[in-house]
């Protein structure tokens, strides 16, 4: 892989939105071609049948070669194994090949400006019309939008339930006049994430998965594989950083200073921890087959690991912190998103609390 | 790949934890650091020597360190008062020198390490070769059968615990008796080795150390989480409330976190020596850190009753604390490895 990595990288990705998309789908398709966007993929699906272990090993060789991301991250890491995991026949043979090949995009529509944290009090609500859905609501935090074909969408089909049995997974299609997409402007200054305005728009019955009213269950094999999945990824991410800021530290000379070689010693050990911690979480997913809720324990020591870190280059940048002239400012305001997306840390804690330690539900 | 314990490994850790379960209940290890003079029995030994656990740390035993550093944990989960690390730590440092049977048959030494005027650098005694000075915070010196003694220019030398004067420290530790040693030139052999084989023995103790931390802190943190759920405050359980649940949820980041890092040593000592020394710093600047933080969390939870002398859980945060500084404190596992990072 490293080698082969070495011949084929395609040197730094494209600035701008749309040149950057297109590059990051070459990518995509030059990896698909070997059978590695799909690395853990089932090889029936167009995968490689990889297990947990390679597949970490495959990110850490990505992340090594500084490797630009694939374009469809969030159909490989998340659509793809749950329609692999809930799917039909009929959906695993539609959907799965163009998740592989980049052709169509994935987007997720799972939270709400009512229903962050909360994500089963959402509101969306889709009623049955003959053998449609109508759906209208409104979902925030939605990356590639605008780029995707398929939207993962968690709506309520039974109101009268209780909340968390109450909605459906559907695949919504993005191409289509009800649904509008209103670009979300972050504090880095740039719009990464989108707001989806939806208003009566048509999901056939077949695009349901995981049965009517099981949304619930779907979601969160969904969440756990993007907890799982991206933790591994990440942790190698904050390796590569970690590298640059420690090379930075010598060129500047900050390496001669007492607290600052304290510092860097103190993030390389959190670094390191999070990397064996990974390692042991796949180990145990490899024996029990599923991700369990210590997934939670990786995300949130990521989200802490990533924000010092960022925290410290911008110390190391001393008064030039004030100017925005170098990567560091944009990757120091993005991380202050990891202790909220995809799980906030307060909830993290509920979780490791609640499921790992056995204590009271909290009030 | 495999990062979790061997099967044999998981055995050993198992009868560990019951033997000491079973010999180490909290009301003996109370009775052994409050009113036993060596904090050990005769006959508590002979029943650890019999199991084998002396010979853990020689090569010859056919283990290795991640063996080592599981009875070490398990150590700590019970807080058992016992010359065995001491002894470990002695035995490591003679096996470099290709002379640890100077330990078989039961015998028990130890190593002292920090002169009066240390500047806390583990690595940098003071003591000159005509061995005349004071050694402190010697561990179970009164029970030890032999020392190693460090010296100027990173010598070490075995004295016969007879030919030295030993007089009990205080300790904020009573779970390990630390002894000041005075030497006025002892007969004294000097062990001889290479270099690496040396440093691969600190390594060991410092990893065995932190190693006995984790199960300080795991232990500590299983109190904090069953109290959280037993004791009621405004009608309902303690840890349903999050500014409670969420420190133990930190606990269990920082102890699974720590036993990673250990393992990892560990598991770097017996198989890969280039990476052995980074990882050891790593695994003690965290597991001291670790220790000394759940702990004083643990403490924490419990509120009142974890300040009080009947409650069990001071012996636990002075073990944890003391740990934190023997055989190279945080800062200095971190300056190593800042060293072997930039330098």
């Amino acid at each position: 892989v490293r080698g082969w990595l070495e011949a084929n990288h395609p040197g730094p990705t494209p600035e701008g939105d749309e040149a950057g998309f297109e590059f990051r789908r070459a990518w995509q398709r030059k990896l698909n071609e070997r059978g590695w966007a799909g690395l853990s993929w089932p090889e029936q699906y167009g995968g490689s049948g990889a297990t947990l272990f390679e597949q970490a090993i495959f990110s850490e060789e990505l992340a090594r070669a500084s490797a630009p991301q694939m374009a469809n991250t969030l159909g490989l890491t998340m659509g793809g194994p749950t329609v692999i995991g809930h799917g039909t026949d009929e959906q695993k043979e539609r959907y799965l090949a163009p998740i592989l090949s980049a052709d169509e995009i994935w987007c997720q529509g799972f939270s709400e400006p009512q229903s962050g944290s909360d994500l089963a009090s959402l509101k969306t609500k889709a009623v049955r019309n003959g053998d449609e859905w109508v759906v209208t609501g409104q979902k925030v935090w939605t990356t590639m939008a605008h780029q995707a074909k398929w939207c993962m969408l968690l709506a309520r089909t039974d109101p009268s339930a209780a909340k968390h049995r109450g909605l459906t997974y559907f695949l919504m299609d993005m191409e289509q006049d009800a649904v509008e997409i209103r670009p979300l402007r972050q504090i880095t200054g740039e719009a990464e994430f989108n707001e989806l305005f939806i208003e009566e728009a048509r999901i056939p019955d077949e695009n349901i998965v995981g049965g009517e009213n099981n949304g619930w269950a779907v979601a969160i094999t969904t969440l756990m594989h993007e907890r799982a999945g991206l933790a591994f990824a990440l942790q190698v991410s904050v390796q590569i950083a970690l590298r640059e800021l420690l090379e930075r530290a010598r060129e500047s000379g900050a390496d001669r200073d007492p607290i600052m070689r304290q510092r860097f010693a103190q993030l390389y050990a959190e670094a390191q921890v999070l990397r064996l911690t990974a390692y042991r979480g796949l180990t145990k997913l490899q024996a029990h087959g599923a991700p369990g809720p210590e997934g939670s324990l990786g995300k949130w020591h990521w989200a802490e690991v990533n924000q010092s870190l960022t925290e410290l280059a911008l110390d190391l940048a001393g008064p030039r912190a004030q100017l925005v002239d170098d990567p560091w400012t944009y990757r120091y305001l993005r991380a202050r998103a990891n202790s909220i997306e995809g799980g906030t840390t307060e909830i993290l804690k509920n979780i490791v609390a609640e499921r790992v330690l056995g204590l009271p539900r909290a009030q | 790949m495999n990062f979790d314990l061997s099967e044999d490994q998981q055995v050993i850790k198992r009868t560990a934890r019951e033997f000491l379960g079973a010999r180490y209940k909290l009301e003996e290890v109370r009775r052994l650091a409050l009113e036993e003079e060596r904090g050990f029995t005769d006959a508590q030994w002979e029943e650890i020597a019999g199991l084998g656990w002396p010979e853990l740390a020689v090569a010859e035993s056919g283990l290795g360190i991640v063996e080592l550093a599981v009875v070490a944990e398990e150590l700590g989960y019970a807080c058992a008062p016992t010359p065995l690390p001491s002894t470990w730590a002695a035995a490591l440092l003679l096996d470099a020198a290709g002379d640890a049977e100077r330990l078989s048959g039961g015998r028990r030494g130890t190593v002292a390490q920090w002169d009066e005027d240390t500047d806390g650098a583990p690595d940098r005694p003071t003591l000159g070769d005509d061995l005349r000075g004071v050694k402190i915070a010697v561990p179970d010196a009164a029970a030890a059968d032999l020392l190693v003694v460090t010296a100027d220019g990173g010598r070490h030398f075995v004295v016969d615990a007879a030919d030295v004067e030993i007089e009990p420290a205080e300790t904020l530790d009573t779970t390990r008796r630390l002894y000041t040693v005075t030497l006025d030139g002892p007969a004294a052999d000097e062990l001889t080795g290479d270099a690496a084989a040396f440093s691969r023995a600190w390594h060991a103790i410092a990893v065995m150390t932190a190693a006995e931390s984790v199960g300080l802190a795991q232990r500590a943190m299983e109190m904090a989480v069953a109290y959280a759920k037993d004791r009621t405050q405004f009608e309902r359980p303690i840890g349903s409330y999050q500014a409670v649940s969420h420190a133990c949820a930190q606990m269990l980041l920082e102890v699974e976190g720590a036993r990673s890092a250990v393992l990892w040593a560990a598991w770097a000592l017996d198989h890969e020596p280039h990476t052995a020394a980074m990882a050891t710093n790593i695994a003690k600047a965290y597991a001291s850190d670790c220790g000394a933080r759940v702990t004083a969390s643990a403490l924490q939870v419990h509120g009142g009753i974890g300040f009080t002398w009947e409650h069990d859980l001071h012996f636990f945060l002075k073990r944890a604390q003391a740990n934190a500084h023997a055989y190279g404190d945080a800062r200095w596992h971190r300056d190593e490895l800042a060293a072997a990072l930039f330098d």
